[in-house]
């Protein structure tokens, strides 16, 4: 680990500002994922801004219907929220399908989505990796990519977002909002927010330099059935192999959300409009252009037949 | 204690300690967190400074130059140990690769560098400041790519197996592969070493503290007597740690240079690519059978690699001594690979090969039209296939067998796989033979007894979490006639008699015996002290009696105290008789239709191994055994990158075990059994019989379930889905 400076940011916009202001600074909030990449030094922030106590740690009802989570919710307190629970039920599942207790009880909702790769040559500084050391090359391709992306990947990376809670959020609508450090705040629509790898896999998100997340606003509930579908090899405390989250009307009509394929959560609004058709159809259409490799090409039958039980699921 | 002829009655019959499950006797400082583990001991020694190991970046090459100017500078450094300032350095008899690296680089992560400070943050953060340049060399990382180009070792054969085979009415001919796999064990490697002159003092984590002390000897070129070597609690093991490793040596080294004692603690990812782990095999089996379902035939061939001067996973033995048949070969052929060094792993050998053997058992069985209890039932053999006058010691695997089946409702089981559902879940049952080998080795120890009738044990014997301390009083608190809270035991120092250390599920019954051997030399000595005739005088109640005179034990031993020391050795029973310990393992799985997961729903094993010493102990040993037997089938794999040449997923995130919510249930059946061949305890390892046998049960479940018959482990989702039905 790197020596760092601290500093304990007073708002909101006071943070961001600190943040573009400083050459290097990131935020901290739980610390779940920067601490352990700071202490392998593929993070080596040399200023971090605490954005704990900014009080952003409450859930709201919005004019609209919806809900606004506070930036710093603790993911197992959203999880645990009675309107999450009763409205979106497929938040509450996807938060409860990740880590640990103990972790939930430290990460954050922000920092969820903030989350770094589990791409195991991300976290071997030996290694070449466009994502830790842009323009290092990447070791992935053509080694161990079992656990990697099959879809949305590029020459420069083949990593996946590991978040369970991002791809609810990503079939839920959610909207991130940010404020910057010029002060003026501004909602990112989910489906903008994070980024296929391209040329710069490093750059993960569309936020500014110093753009600092205060919300995720989840839309006015949509009823159906919420049902989330993590697939791994151990029964619990591992990141997804392919993950289905989807809501689905009482007319089979609905949204579908894939994890543990891409570089972002995966969504493809087209390819709802087969959801009638069953899982097949839709399959087709979500993962249309995948490049697996040999040893990730499960993942396209595994989407197909995990989709199949959950639409079947939804439908008993 | 010269121990060559069976154990008649004895002391320790009278299991009025011994055999009770009795709680752990250091229960209390674990779970109070007062027990003192290696890199903790914050106050053996004054002024510790922190070290922290630099890996090579490379798995073959040279190091072309190293760059140490920047770190020294950076804040804190005290010291910074590489192989151009260490002096000469050996390499310890029970070392492949040198623990030491430089300029030669023989495998990924092997260390190249101690950067010593006064802080741990200090001195990790001036380990990222190193530059080291290497040039890489033509490695060769990739097993299947290379078994044929290595010949054969190590050949066993008796009768005509080719031709028996040919001629088999029924045969298979599989070939089966397991990976690399890791210990994995929750404590990482970790060392405090401090000089005193030319003496040296070692608080480590390990296993086989006379091995250990003798290759730290051999590889700082100091002499055994000047080290001593103290290891009274470890975090886990399971072969890991039955060797030096780099933490003690270079904690030594760094030690030396910085002019004050350090401790160095492996990180993680050196758990994977610095220290050992079992290698991976690829295995040939071919069974013949007349129709009846005897088998004719049995040959197993196993290949695995490991770096130039290392040894093979011999994952054929338990072939040359399971099952009955006239014509029978093995063969374990070895080739060489630049992956971090293999070795030893719970169960070497016996682990990996069991999980093959009792697949193709499994195919066989159904090739047979027999039922996979049957099948193994009429191949059961007493003697030794390869030498009939050679019986063995003890051998209830068939009532193992019998036992399970009754106890896990195996008549329940459909033979035609893919028939049970529940819900999303295909089920099936799996049963395997468990097999492991008892190893005898001398071992000894030193009891003392004081005026207020305490017993101290004091043994080089280690307890990795398995039970040592409680076994070791249990024996001390039976041989002397007193209650459990008079026994002190003290594990883990070489200034101890040398013990036979933990390994090889040897560590039980070696090491009780060896306390039994002194304990009853410190029997004859009370009874000469107190003036009773030997053979009469009976140890009960802290009190030592013969006929209407009794008096307290305590009074033996004056105000100085009574000290007898002895080691079991043994004479050539293991040569006359085959010592093994014996299980059957059964399993019941679910295979989610539509994913392919497999979750075990409930296991039984029903072992009989001896004289069960403490069934609360041993439990623990079997259950967790069984455990891993989980994690092998159905998970654990280290991913090697076959162009870089190392492990990929080093970390418990990559490299998964099993967790909580993956072992539902576990039943553990111990059989009534004491083996007067095997010592004057009567008992036998049991600790890895635990593990053995219990991949394929779980991999025999699975082809129950679906129909899929997967011979590469682990049996993970991918190579499942191809078979399932349209979910």
């Amino acid at each position: 680990m790197r020596s760092f400076t601290y500093e304990r940011a007073g708002s909101p916009a006071a943070a961001a500002a600190a943040a573009a202001r400083t050459e290097g600074a990131r935020f901290i909030a739980g610390g779940t994922n920067l601490l352990d990449l700071m202490k392998l030094e593929i993070e080596t922030p040399t200023h971090l801004i605490d954005v704990n106590g900014l009080a952003l740690d409450k859930i709201e009802t919005t004019t609209e219907g919806g809900l606004r989570i506070g930036a710093l919710v603790r993911n197992t307190d959203l999880a645990a929220d009675e309107r999450v629970r009763r409205d979106y039920g497929l938040l509450s599942r996807a938060l409860l399908a990740g880590a640990s207790g103990q972790l939930r009880n430290k990460a954050t909702t922000a920092g969820n989505l903030l989350q770094r790769t589990r791409c195991p040559y991300f976290y071997d500084t030996n290694q070449p990796c466009n994502k830790r050391q842009p323009g290092s090359g990447c070791a992935a391709i053509g080694g161990f990519t079992r656990p990697l992306a099959v879809i949305g990947t590029s020459d420069a990376c083949i990593a996946t977002h590991p978040s369970d809670m991002a791809v609810a959020m990503r079939a839920l609508d959610a909207t991130v909002e940010t404020v910057r450090p010029d002060g003026t705040a501004r909602g990112i629509p989910i489906a903008e927010f994070h980024r296929l790898p391209g040329d710069t896999p490093d750059i993960e998100t569309t936020l500014a330099p110093g753009e600092l997340i205060t919300a995720v606003t989840l839309p006015k509930p949509v009823g159906g059935k919420h049902i989330y579908r993590k697939v791994r090899d151990r029964a619990s405390y591992a990141f997804a192999l392919v993950s289905v989250a989807a809501i689905v009307q009482p007319d089979g009509t609905g949204r579908v959300a894939l994890g543990g394929v891409a570089h972002r959560p995966w969504r493809v609004e087209a390819a709802e409009t087969e959801m009638p058709r069953g899982a097949k159809a839709v399959a087709e259409r979500l993962l249309a252009g995948a490049k697996p490799t040999d040893e990730n090409a499960f993942k396209l039958p595994l989407v197909e037949r995990t989709l199949g039980a959950v639409l079947a699921e939804a439908k008993g | 204690m010269r121990f060559d002829t069976p154990a008649t009655t004895n002391p320790i019959d009278q299991l009025r300690v011994v055999g009770k499950p009795v709680d752990r006797i250091d229960g209390q400082l674990k779970t109070t967190g007062t027990a003192p583990y290696a890199y903790e001991r914050h106050d053996v020694v004054a002024n510790q400074a922190y070290g922290y190991v630099v890996g090579s970046a490379i798995a073959k090459g040279r190091i072309t130059s190293i760059d140490l100017s920047t770190a020294r500078r950076a804040p804190g450094v005290l010291a910074i140990v590489t192989a151009d300032n260490a002096g000469r350095l050996e390499k310890g008899r029970f070392n492949t690769a040198r623990l030491l690296g430089g300029p030669d680089i023989e495998h990924y992560d092997q260390a190249i560098a101690l950067v010593v400070a006064e802080t741990f943050e200090q001195a990790r953060a001036a380990a990222q400041l190193i530059r080291v340049d290497y040039v890489r060399a033509e490695g060769a990382f990739d097993l299947a790519d290379i078994k044929d180009s290595h010949g054969g070792d190590d050949n066993s054969a008796v009768g005509d197996f080719a031709g028996a085979f040919v001629a088999a009415p029924v045969k298979i001919d599989g070939t089966y592969s397991t990976p690399d796999h890791s210990h994995a064990m929750m404590e990482p490697h970790a060392s405090i070493a401090a000089w005193d002159g030319d003496r040296l003092t070692v608080w480590t984590s390990n296993q086989m503290i006379n091995w250990t002390k003798g290759d730290l000897a051999t590889t700082l070129g100091v002499a055994s007597e000047n080290i001593r070597l103290i290891s009274p609690f470890i975090g886990g093991g399971f072969g890991g740690k039955l060797f030096l490793r780099c933490d003690t040596v270079l904690a030594a080294l760094g030690a030396r240079a910085a002019g004050r004692p350090v401790k160095v603690a492996l990180p993680r990812p050196f758990m994977f690519n610095n220290t050992t782990h079992r290698p991976a095999t690829i295995q040939r089996i071919r069974i013949g059978a007349a129709r009846d379902g005897k088998i004719t035939a049995i040959g197993h061939e196993a290949w695995s690699g490991d770096l130039p001067g290392g040894g093979p996973e011999n994952a054929v033995q338990q072939t040359r001594l399971l099952y009955a048949g006239a014509n029978r070969m093995t063969a374990m052929r070895l080739a060489v690979l630049d992956l971090p060094e293999g070795n030893a792993m719970r169960a070497p050998g016996e682990a990996p090969g069991l999980m093959a053997l009792e697949i193709a058992m499994d195919e066989m069985a159904e090739k047979l039209g027999l039922d996979p209890i049957e099948f193994r039932v009429l191949n059961d053999t007493q003697v030794d296939p390869e030498n009939p006058a050679r019986p063995f010691s003890q051998r209830q695997l068939v009532e193992c067998l019998r036992t399970g089946a009754d106890r896990f409702g195996w008549d329940k089981r459909n033979g035609q796989p893919g028939r049970l559902r529940d819900g999303r879940w295909l089920v099936g049952m799996g049963v395997a033979a468990g097999f492991r080998n008892n190893l005898l080795t001398a071992s000894g120890a030193r009891v003392r007894l004081d005026s207020s009738g305490v017993v101290t044990v004091e043994t080089d014997m280690t307890d990795i979490g398995t039970g040592s301390y409680t076994i070791i009083a249990q024996t001390a608190a039976e041989m002397m006639g007193v209650p459990l809270d008079k026994v002190a035991v003290r594990l883990g120092d070489s200034a101890f008699p040398v013990s036979a250390g933990s390994g090889g599920q040897w560590g039980a019954n070696n090491s009780t015996a060896g306390v039994y051997a002194a304990c009853v030399k410190l029997r004859e000595a009370v009874v000469q002290k107190l003036g009773f005739n030997s053979a009469d005088a009976v140890f009960a109640d802290s009190l030592v009696s013969s006929g209407n005179r009794g008096v307290p034990l305590a009074e033996a031993a004056l105000a100085s105290g009574l000290v007898a020391e002895d080691a079991i050795e043994y004479g050539d029973l293991a040569r006359r008789y085959q010592q093994s310990t014996f299980a059957a393992h059964f399993v019941e799985v679910g295979v989610d239709v539509a994913t392919g997961e497999t979750r075990i729903r409930r296991m039984l094993a029903v072992c009989a191994a001896g004289r069960i010493l403490n069934p609360k102990t041993a439990r623990s040993q079997v259950i967790g055994a069984m455990t891993m037997g989980v994690g092998a089938a159905l998970m654990e794999e280290l991913a090697v990158d076959k162009r870089a040449g190392f492990f990929v997923n080093h970390d418990l995130a990559g490299y998964e075990v099993p967790v909580h919510a993956d072992i539902p249930h576990q039943e553990v059946v111990f059989l009534d059994e004491t083996d007067p061949i095997s010592s004057p305890m009567k008992a036998k390892g049991v600790g890895e019989l635990g593990l053995c046998g219990v991949g394929a049960a779980i991999a025999n479940a699975i082809y129950n379930a679906t129909g899929v018959r997967v011979r590469d482990y682990p049996v993970t989702l991918d190579k499942l889905l191809a078979g399932l039905p349209e979910a």
